[in-house]
């Protein structure tokens, strides 16, 4: 087996982020939500869209809100050929634009919907199409079109809504990585029903798993050393909380940091096969394989007693 | 009056990089840095005072994967490390730091990344203000593009100067073993090519690096043991302005400007710039803010358009001039780093090589 070891990565906070908005920011957002754009008064009296809690240049608190736009100038553009489906505010080519909305003396970031480059330009005056449904968020705006090309709905504020305090942003990065060449040789020997740690060639300490280096050096760890299934367990929790791992899912289970004989590392893994109560430091057990023996360290399910009378404390009390 | 400043200096410079490595991972890829950064500097590894890493949790995709990488640097006994969420030339600058305040004599620091894992441009969306912009997701690239229309619009620069930027910083690339993209097209080539990001083209975006560097740093008579020819830092200094890109003049890098003029460009001639140029259009406008005379030779590696192995791209920076220095090439030069969107925080870094 010679292919890459790669694995698809996702990151997610699961239903989306939330954050609050404080005062300031939840006070832009209630605009959006109401159809409305405000900009808050800088120290030196220039109009800050969006608006910010502080003056940037004085930190000095801000207060004096003042309503901008609804339209406004492009003052700098660029051009989405490929847009990235599902996060970007379109599905189809669009342009991104710095836009100055009148009555302010910043530009906010935004998207501008048209057919193509060509109709865009610095100076180029805009408006906001604003969504049907608004929740509080910079999205609130479905995009911004060049000013008079549609009718500019403005939308009726609901009554009696309550400002808004906090938003959720659904955030998720895809990643593919890759295992790296001293952890794969070790993938690859879980598939084969072996476990292969690795050490340097000064040094007599084998690295189970492998990540490519002695921790203690720095060295290349270039020397492989099949380990046994077997080993100690030198310490261990007992888990009462449901619902975290898939192949224990009852409660109480217990999960240990397990000394393999010839390892110097210990090897975290859930122990199965006696009573949460009765599992101790000391013990002796052996690994459990799957069926299906895959380069990954759920090629090991789980280690179970396997009847050897207990390791004497003094003897692995440094891995304790 | 302030305390007079140590004398520290680069005395071991290393990278590693490579194009869309699928086989070695992050701690395979600084191992040989940290080796052979230390060994240039003959300080033995366990002497060395203290330890700071710049990278980016985010490149790998899991929560303090970074930390990681200290399994390349031989961390027992215990040593005294930090790491900053950074470029590692921000690293460098805590080094830098710590041996002024006189708490050690000798800093490694490293800095790495693997940008090819994930959506490295969609990545730092989340840099963005979380309320108005990251929810719209415009990408790195999308915001270097406005801030290069800015720049076009306002005079500052044209697309016949990215595409010289552009050529120059290719050609110069060739000649760097280190580089991954680097070719001879000229600026005429490179303007009858697609504009991809307006108005960019690919030849004006850094490549997608992995790698990582390390530096040594020195100070006093432990630099001079360690090198023939140690490159001294004599001014090192970052600003960064605010984070709202509407509120910044995007055509003018304002926090390079007050860097430069506290850390001394001005005080001496620039025979050399490395500047950490991820797009064209942003040198013209960090060549203005750093005082730079047309004939200033900058990038001579290739600079980040042959090479940007992201969170140790400014590091090397710092390491090619300093490796200029010591090679007796130039004298002084300047070096700078950059993070946050459009050139929001920058670092300037100003060495010279000892005339006697």
């Amino acid at each position: 087996m010679t292919e890459v070891l790669l694995e698809q990565h996702v990151l997610e906070y699961p239903g989306g982020y939330t954050r609050s908005t404080g005062p300031v920011v939840g006070r832009f957002l209630t605009g959006l939500r109401d159809g409305r754009f405000e900009g808050i008064r800088g120290g030196d009296g220039t109009v800050i869209v969006p608006p910010t809690e502080y003056d940037p240049y004085t930190a000095a608190a801000l207060s004096e809100f003042v309503e901008v736009g609804p339209a406004g100038v492009v003052t700098a553009w660029t051009w989405v050929a490929e847009p990235r489906v599902g996060k970007q505010p379109l599905d189809r080519p669009f342009a991104w634009a710095l836009i100055k909305l009148d009555g302010a003396d910043t530009a906010m970031l935004h998207a501008v919907a048209v057919d193509a480059p060509d109709a865009m330009s610095v100076g180029l005056r805009v408006q906001p199409r604003w969504r049907t449904e608004r929740i509080g968020s910079i999205r609130d705006i479905e995009a911004f079109v060049p000013e008079g090309s549609e009718p500019l709905v403005v939308p009726s504020p609901e009554p009696d809504a309550e400002p808004v305090t906090g938003i959720v942003t659904p955030t998720r990065l895809d990643y593919e990585i890759n295992a790296g060449i001293a952890p794969s040789k070790y993938l690859r020997g879980l598939a084969e029903g072996k476990v292969i740690g690795q050490r340097a060639v000064d040094s007599d300490q084998v690295y189970v798993p492998p990540r490519g280096s002695d921790p203690t050096s720095g060295e290349p760890t270039e020397i492989e050393v099949e380990v046994a299934d077997v080993g100690t367990v030198t310490t261990f929790c007992v888990v009462n909380v449901p619902g975290l791992s898939e192949l224990a899912p009852e409660i109480p289970y217990v999960c240990a940091q397990i000394l393999l004989d010839g390892a110097n590392t210990a090897w975290f893994g859930l122990i199965q096969g006696l009573p949460a109560d009765e599992v101790r430091m000391g013990l002796r057990v052996k690994a459990v394989w799957a069926d299906e023996l895959i380069p990954n360290a759920a090629s090991i399910k789980w280690f179970e007693p396997n009847g050897e009378p207990d390791t004497p404390y003094e003897s692995y009390r440094e891995y304790a | 009056m302030s305390p007079a400043l140590r004398d520290v200096a680069v005395v071991g410079f290393a990278q590693n990089l490579a194009d869309h490595d699928r086989e070695r991972n992050e701690v395979e890829f600084i191992i040989p840095v940290v080796r052979d950064a230390i060994a240039q500097s003959g300080i033995p590894r366990h002497d060395i005072g203290f330890t700071v890493s710049g990278s980016c949790d985010y490149l790998s995709g899991g929560p303090f994967t970074f930390v990681q990488g200290l399994d390349a640097v031989g961390a027992w006994p215990p040593i005294k490390e930090s790491h900053v969420e950074m470029d590692a030339a921000w690293a460098l600058y805590e080094a830098w730091v710590s041996i002024q305040v006189g708490d050690v004599d000798s800093a490694l620091i490293y800095g790495f990344g693997k940008s090819s894992l994930g959506d490295v441009h969609e990545i730092f969306n989340l840099m963005n203000d979380p309320y108005s912009v990251m929810p719209l997701w415009p990408s790195t690239v999308d915001l270097a593009a406005l801030q290069a229309c800015a720049a076009i619009a306002a005079d500052v620069t044209n697309e016949r100067e990215l595409a010289e930027v552009a050529s120059r910083s290719h050609t110069a690339a060739l000649a760097n073993p280190h580089a991954i993209a680097g070719r001879d097209a000229s600026a005429d080539v490179l303007l009858a090519e697609p504009v991809t990001h307006v108005p960019l083209r690919d030849a004006d975006i850094a490549p997608i690096t992995d790698g990582a560097a390390a530096i040594v740093l020195a100070a006093g008579d432990l630099a001079r043991k360690a090198s023939s020819r140690p490159a001294w830092i004599r001014g090192i200094e970052h600003r960064i302005e605010p984070l709202a890109l509407g509120v910044r003049d995007l055509t003018r890098s304002e926090s390079t400007r007050l860097a430069a003029e506290a850390a001394g460009v001005a005080d001496g001639p620039v025979e050399v710039a490395e500047l950490h140029t991820q797009f064209s259009h942003e040198e013209p406008i960090l060549r203005a803010a750093l005082g730079l005379a047309p004939d200033v030779p900058v990038n001579p590696s290739g600079g980040p358009l042959g090479a940007n192995p992201i969170m140790a791209t400014g590091l090397i920076r710092i390491g090619e001039v300093a490796t200029r220095i010591t090679a007796g090439d130039v004298s002084r030069g300047v070096a700078h780093a950059t993070q946050g969107p459009c050139l929001q925080q920058n670092l300037v870094c100003v060495l010279e090589g000892e005339t006697n």
